[in-house]
């Protein structure tokens, strides 16, 4: 019966927003992309190629060719992968530490809840993009130092969100209940609050990852981000897109489709979760 | 009222000690010093450079030398640009930023009222699925791809516009949008729904049913309404901005604070990276602290929480 009903509105949905299917068509692809990378490509990620580099666009490079004669289709095929791994990996961390902590102080409440919710004040004070500077400074250029530095940056937004929906469900009279017949804290928490708050901490999941993923390319683009020109893993959107820019008054195509990429990502995300957020909550229409 | 003050004051200090502590402690454990070079220094220049900027000592006296400093408004002296103190270089660049940032609001605004207000009046309409697309659009596009695109366009393509040399208007067109496409996006979406939630307001509807004409109730009675929860949006929006100046004074070759601290780290020039870090935080302790009083004022039932 449930099941049913979801379907029906995940076909409304389609009538009404039709952008939230595509980007989930999308975003996909994206997913099907990275992960098939090597199959998908018959250049290697890092192949030097002297004879071919600054090409347009052609047949054999379908989007041409980088100042090292790198295959520009193949880098973003390996790039989606560090950008899918930096935007659900961060959103992940941030899930976990943020809900857990508005999950305890909302129920705490009291002086314990005041004092927790100062920390997140002084947290959603700083400045995100310096302190993700100075983090990844010691956490190193990589993606496992970004995905830490980001985490610790986005989690007070779960936080925030948690406690918010606790304070709310914790008067439900079926967790009365609960507690009246003697159910421990960790259950109360975990069996009747944590699926009550599910709905908004799924759409703030789905805004951390766009988040996360423009931090990261903007940082890279710059040169702060992740350093990691030469990857065969996958090298940063970002990073593809710092090269095209200095080349980029005789060769656009090189910046072009990095930030092409990025920002179609990022789109079909945010629709995504504005779909997500039209569907649980129908209010906000 | 005051008590409230007194305490946002309070604690917008507590964030900026806890921003220059931070830095200081992130900074000294960090592998690798200012004067590592590809060049070895001899040790007893190393000793030299060392005691000059007081290296050498205990990092609690190091950390207390800091903090009375920063008191002083003193940022000390630059590892890399010699003979220049952290306070010249963030005086020659802070304007430069700040022009840079209210150029870019002053756009977000005039842009994202019009485009709000359409959108809340057609309500559902053509009108208003396009401007929320656009506002979409608008927040998916990260700063550097847009700036790229920009430039390319206009100054490449067909020359219009500068896409360097700060100092003449026609050098800021580029980047002002470039740094309010954000913010602009955010405030249309944001309008848009408070609009939408005043237009179904009591007072609406006794505005409508008195007779006045739509216009009237549109701009003296909604409008003005609706900008309050705006207000509550200028902080966030403060700290897009910042961040995008980093990416658009990057771009387009700007002096400004953002450039500084890009170079200041890649050459860990520890006191400018610290001094900028510091500059910053308090602009945006400042910024908010203003918009708890300005809503305080606005609207008085803030007072009381």
């Amino acid at each position: 019966m449930r099941k049913t009903k979801w379907m029906r509105q995940l076909r409304d949905e389609w009538r009404r927003n039709p952008a939230f299917l595509v980007s989930f068509v999308f975003i996909s692809l994206v997913v099907l992309a990275g992960t098939f990378a090597p199959a998908l490509s018959p250049y290697p990620p890092g192949g030097l190629n002297e004879q071919r580099v600054l090409e347009r666009p052609s047949q054999d490079h379908w989007l041409g060719t980088d100042e090292l004669g790198r295959d520009l289709l193949t880098r973003i095929l390996y790039g989606a992968r560090v950008s899918l791994a930096v935007g659900l990996g961060t959103a992940f961390i941030a899930l976990v530490i943020g809900t857990l902590y508005g999950l305890v102080s909302g129920y705490a409440g009291g002086a314990m809840d005041n004092l927790l919710m100062r920390v997140v004040d002084i947290f959603y004070g700083l400045p995100d993009l310096l302190i993700f500077v100075l983090l990844s400074l010691i956490l190193g250029r990589n993606i496992g130092g970004v995905l830490i530095a980001l985490g610790l940056i986005t989690w007070v937004r779960f936080a925030r969100i948690a406690r918010g929906q606790v304070l709310q469900a914790k008067e439900l009279i079926y967790v009365e209940g609960a507690r009246a017949v003697g159910a421990s804290h960790a259950r109360i928490l975990l069996r009747h609050i944590l699926p009550n708050i599910f709905a908004p901490v799924l759409v703030t999941l789905t805004f951390s990852i766009p988040a996360a993923i423009l931090t990261e390319s903007t940082l890279s683009f710059i040169g702060l981000g992740i350093n990691d020109p030469y990857s065969e893993w996958g090298t940063s959107w970002g990073t593809l897109a710092q090269d095209g820019w200095r080349a980029m008054r005789s060769y656009p195509h090189i910046i072009l489709f990095p930030g092409l990429a990025i920002f179609l990502t990022i789109l079909a995300f945010n629709f995504l979760g504005n779909g997500l957020r039209d569907i649980l909550d129908p209010k906000g229409r | 009222m005051l008590r409230f003050l007194l305490r946002r004051t309070l604690y917008g200090l507590v964030v900026l000690w806890v921003v220059a502590t931070l830095t200081f402690v992130l900074l000294r454990v960090l592998p690798g010093g200012p004067f590592d070079s590809e060049r070895r220094l001899p040790p007893e220049v190393m000793v030299n450079i060392e005691s000059k900027y007081h290296l050498n000592e205990p990092l609690p006296k190091q950390y207390s030398r800091y903090l009375t400093a920063l008191l002083k408004a003193d940022l000390g002296p630059s590892f890399k640009f010699i003979d220049r103190d952290v306070k010249d270089i963030i005086a020659d660049t802070f304007p430069v930023s700040a022009l840079l940032g209210v150029l870019a609001l002053s756009f977000a605004l005039a842009v994202s009222l019009p485009l709000g207000l359409l959108a809340a009046t057609f309500r559902n309409r053509w009108i208003d699925r396009a401007c929320v697309f656009l506002a979409t659009l608008g927040i998916s596009l990260p700063n550097f791809v847009l700036g790229a695109l920009l430039i390319w366009i206009f100054s490449l393509k067909l020359g219009w516009l500068q896409a360097a040399r700060w100092g003449q208007p026609s050098s800021a067109v580029l980047p002002m949008i470039t740094l309010g496409a954000m913010p602009c996006a955010q405030l249309t979406y944001l309008l848009r729904s408070s609009l939408l939630e005043t237009l179904n307001e009591d007072f609406i509807r006794t505005a409508r049913a008195k007779g006045l004409r739509e216009p009237v109730v549109l701009f003296k009675h909604a409008v003005r309404n609706s900008l309050i929860p705006v207000l509550t949006l200028l902080g966030p929006l403060f700290a897009i901005v910042v961040a995008g100046s980093f990416v658009v004074e990057f771009v387009f070759a700007i002096p400004g604070m953002g450039r500084f601290f890009i170079t200041a780290v890649t050459d860990r020039d520890y006191p400018l990276i610290m001094g900028v870090t510091v500059v910053y935080t308090a602009i945006l302790v400042c910024a908010n602290l203003m918009v708890d009083i300005l809503y305080s004022v606005v609207d008085p039932r803030m007072r009381a929480h």
